[in-house]
């Protein structure tokens, strides 16, 4: 199976090599933050896992992680704190545990979000991608279960993949590891900044959005000075959603994005959310 | 400081330049993603052949999921399930027993009565040490086989197949069908399960799930139905078959626990909780080889020894609260004699007795401590041990002991099975309520949570023991 780059390339580049420092519950001092999201039943909290050396449950079903569960892992001289998200099928729809992932991914702005998706059903699982991709440019699509791909007989170029969506794209099969080393290494070159990814933008070929939608973010700076993702509330805004709506009424969306990005780099952290 | 929707400047600009845009906008964006994906995902997927994998998967689901073979499967798996846990905790159950109740019991109770005053000598051994020495023996053995395997079948994909199945029945009853998921989660712990209802959107449909979580059997409570099914029903059959026949008991009991959970959500949406059932897509994964020895590892390490510190945390306090008010005097009697004959008279009339009564009052902390309790508290208050002497021989033999401890204080087949049925409609343990009441922010409801099964737990075990005793 093809990387994101050649295994030639990541022999001769300077990227850092080896395995993560398991770090378990100690998400102290953490330098970055790391928010893995994606489909139910992609295999996420396997993901999890492997990084962090806990051993949170995990199941064959989906809807298995409720609440959002945290853990950290060094690697390359680098502390890293891991948020498993809930898995959402869109970000579009406003259950509680969809809520979770939504919010921390708008509001939490970690530095690098690592999207989980089955290659077994790779289209269906670009649908939560592409909605990611509209709210955050520092992502990492970690292409998971190529085991159970290539016994079901599916080729997945994932150059390819890497080149549509514009940001990187690994194979793995978190149950056996494989994949897990090289998709350490494009977190850490994403968190540093040493690679900029440029993800696929979709387009919004409504006439008169782009005008209304300039309108709304205008108000929505003003009112809430310093909100991320202005113009993906104001999106979600025209189109009548109503939690959101519900955030701006009660004046919660400034508290919360304060009060994310407080949670998400705390020192010491609050450790695991069971 | 909040504005109502309708008031508030943004949201309304948001309304008004909606009106402009194309009516259907919000289709176009999401068509627009769906299409997107379809392109990136025709360029870069490519299948060779057809795949047997799939196809096995499909044949497999189709008996598995079909309304005349999926129950079917579905209720063999869990008798088997809970068969293999009866007659595999037998004996280890028994070897535990005599090794902390036979053996050590006795050595350590002389030792303490040697060097500690009386009370505090009592306090610690024949409260404490007691009451913990007991979890660990009834509640051991079977969660290190029920756990694995139920999370063997968990990990194979086995669990969304139930919901697939249940679903049609939780539709009926105007429940949502991803109760059959919080259901599940209920059998390993009921507040677990509760916090499990946050996968359903609707309010409404997430309060049926919750109010009727505790009619899913948790894990303090399969101890307690496994203990007496073997001791009472399983003792009524020859040797060989007992294991059979405590296993279809205890079965019949979880499947009345469904049932109530249905009956009790069909209610509920015709008169508090109205409205209709919602629709929802719920995606059945592949098949998926467990990894066996990982599995064995996490539920021993996550649940087996989690719910048996949890016991034994409870159990230590439990056992010093029994030994007190069994042994602090009012009047002629202990505290705890004048509880349980207090409460006697209307214990008796649904088939059980005051002490049972008074067991459930000391465990609401945990349902775990409930036969400890009970044993603990006959033992002090009927006076069977007799001293040091007594208490040797009547540990020696497990179960086997257990059951003439029991017969011994007045017990017949009729207590058993209505300890059983008590035992799956009492209010939730205290964690649970607490959990509900966080997850609904309302009093009525943990209440209701709490009277509700109460209430049928009374019911049908005044309706058993009236029926008992007209037939004998």
């Amino acid at each position: 199976m093809s990387s994101s780059c050649p295994p030639s390339a990541c022999e001769s580049c300077a990227a850092p090599r080896g395995p993560a420092q398991r770090l378990g519950l100690d998400v102290s001092k953490s330098d970055h933050v790391v928010a893995l999201a994606g489909n139910p039943n992609t295999g996420k909290s396997t993901v999890f896992n492997r990084l962090t050396g806990l051993r949170q449950h995990t199941g064959n079903w989906p809807g298995k992680t409720i609440a959002r569960a945290e853990g950290g892992f060094a690697y390359a001289g680098k502390r890293y704190k891991l948020v498993d998200l809930p898995g959402t099928y869109s970000l579009r729809s406003a259950s509680p545990d969809e809520t979770v992932a939504r919010e921390f991914i708008l509001f939490g702005r970690p530095d690098v979000t690592v999207i989980v998706a089955d290659a077994n059903c790779l289209e269906r699982n670009l649908n939560l991608v592409l909605q990611i991709l509209q709210i955050t440019d520092r992502a990492v699509l970690c292409l998971n279960l190529m085991d159970e791909a290539r016994a079901n007989g599916l080729e997945i170029d994932a150059r390819r993949l890497a080149r549509e969506l514009g940001i990187p794209v690994v194979p793995c099969s978190a149950r056996s590891g494989e994949g897990i080393p090289q998709l350490l290494a494009e977190v850490q070159a994403v968190a540093s900044g040493a690679f900029q990814p440029s993800p696929y933008k979709l387009k919004l070929a409504v006439p008169g959005l782009r005008e209304a939608l300039a309108r709304v973010t205008t108000a929505l700076r003003a009112r809430f000075p310093g909100l991320a993702n202005e113009e993906w509330i104001a999106l979600r805004l025209l189109e009548g959603d109503a939690a959101v709506g519900g955030l701006v009424t009660a004046g919660t969306l400034g508290r919360l994005t304060e009060d994310h990005a407080a949670l998400a780099r705390a020192a010491g952290g609050e450790g695991r959310v069971a | 400081m909040s504005t109502p929707v309708e008031n508030d400047p943004l949201l309304r600009e948001a309304r008004e330049l909606r009106w402009q845009l194309p009516r259907d906008f919000n289709d176009r964006l999401t068509e627009a993603i769906y299409a997107e994906s379809a392109r990136i995902a025709e360029r870069t997927v490519s299948r060779r052949g057809s795949s047997r994998r799939l196809a096995l998967h499909r044949r497999i689901d189709r008996v598995l999921t079909n309304p005349w073979t999926g129950f079917p499967v579905m209720g063999l798996l869990f008798a088997f399930v809970l068969w293999l846990t009866i007659a595999g905790a037998n004996v280890p159950s028994g070897l535990l027993a005599d090794l902390l109740l036979g053996e050590i019991y006795p050595w350590l109770r002389g030792l303490a009565m040697a060097a500690l005053p009386a009370w505090l000598a009592g306090l610690l051994v024949d409260g404490m040490y007691l009451a913990t020495a007991w979890v660990v023996s009834v509640m051991l053995p079977p969660m290190m086989i029920f756990f694995p395997a139920f999370t063997l079948l968990e990990d194979l994909g086995y669990l969304p197949r139930v919901a697939f199945n249940l679903d049609r029945l939780f539709h009926r009853v105007g429940a949502h069908g991803k109760q059959a998921l919080t259901m599940a989660m209920g059998y390993g712990c009921n507040a677990a399960g509760v916090i499990a209802a946050r996968v359903i959107d609707s309010p409404r449909e997430r309060l049926i799930a919750i109010v009727t979580n505790n009619f899913a059997l948790c894990n303090g409570r399969w101890p307690t139905q496994i203990l007496i099914a073997t001791i009472f029903l399983g003792a009524l059959v020859p040797a060989a078959l007992s294991g059979v026949v405590a296993a279809g008991a205890v079965f019949g009991v979880a499947l009345l626990g469904f049932g109530l959970s249905l009956l009790c959500s069909w209610a509920l949406s015709r008169t508090l909780l109205r409205g209709e059932a919602s629709t929802f897509s719920l995606e059945l994964p592949p098949y998926r080889p467990p990894n066996i020895l990982r599995t064995l590892y996490t539920s021993l390490i996550d649940r087996t020894l989690f719910v048996l510190w949890r016991a034994v945390v409870f159990a230590l306090p439990a056992g010093a609260v029994i030994w007190l008010v069994s042994n602090v005097q009012a009047g002629d009697h202990s505290l705890a004699y004048w509880a349980a004959t207090g409460m006697d008279p209307v214990a008796v009339l649904i088939g059980l007795n005051g002490i049972i009564f008074l067991a459930y009052l000391i465990a609401i902390p945990a349902n775990e401590i409930v036969i400890p309790s009970i044993l603990m508290l006959t033992v002090l208050l009927t006076g069977q041990t007799g001293g040091e002497h007594a208490a040797g021989v009547m540990f020696e033999t497990g179960d086997e002991g257990v059951h003439q401890l029991l017969t011994g204080a007045g017990w017949t087949t009729l207590t058993g099975v209505c300890l059983m049925i008590f035992s799956l409609c009492h209010n939730p343990c205290s964690t649970t309520l607490y959990t509900i009441y966080k997850e609904t922010r309302s009093l009525k409801w943990t209440a209701v949570s709490a009277l509700m099964p109460t209430a049928i737990g009374f019911v049908l075990c005044g309706l058993i023991a009236l029926v008992w005793r007209s037939l004998s």
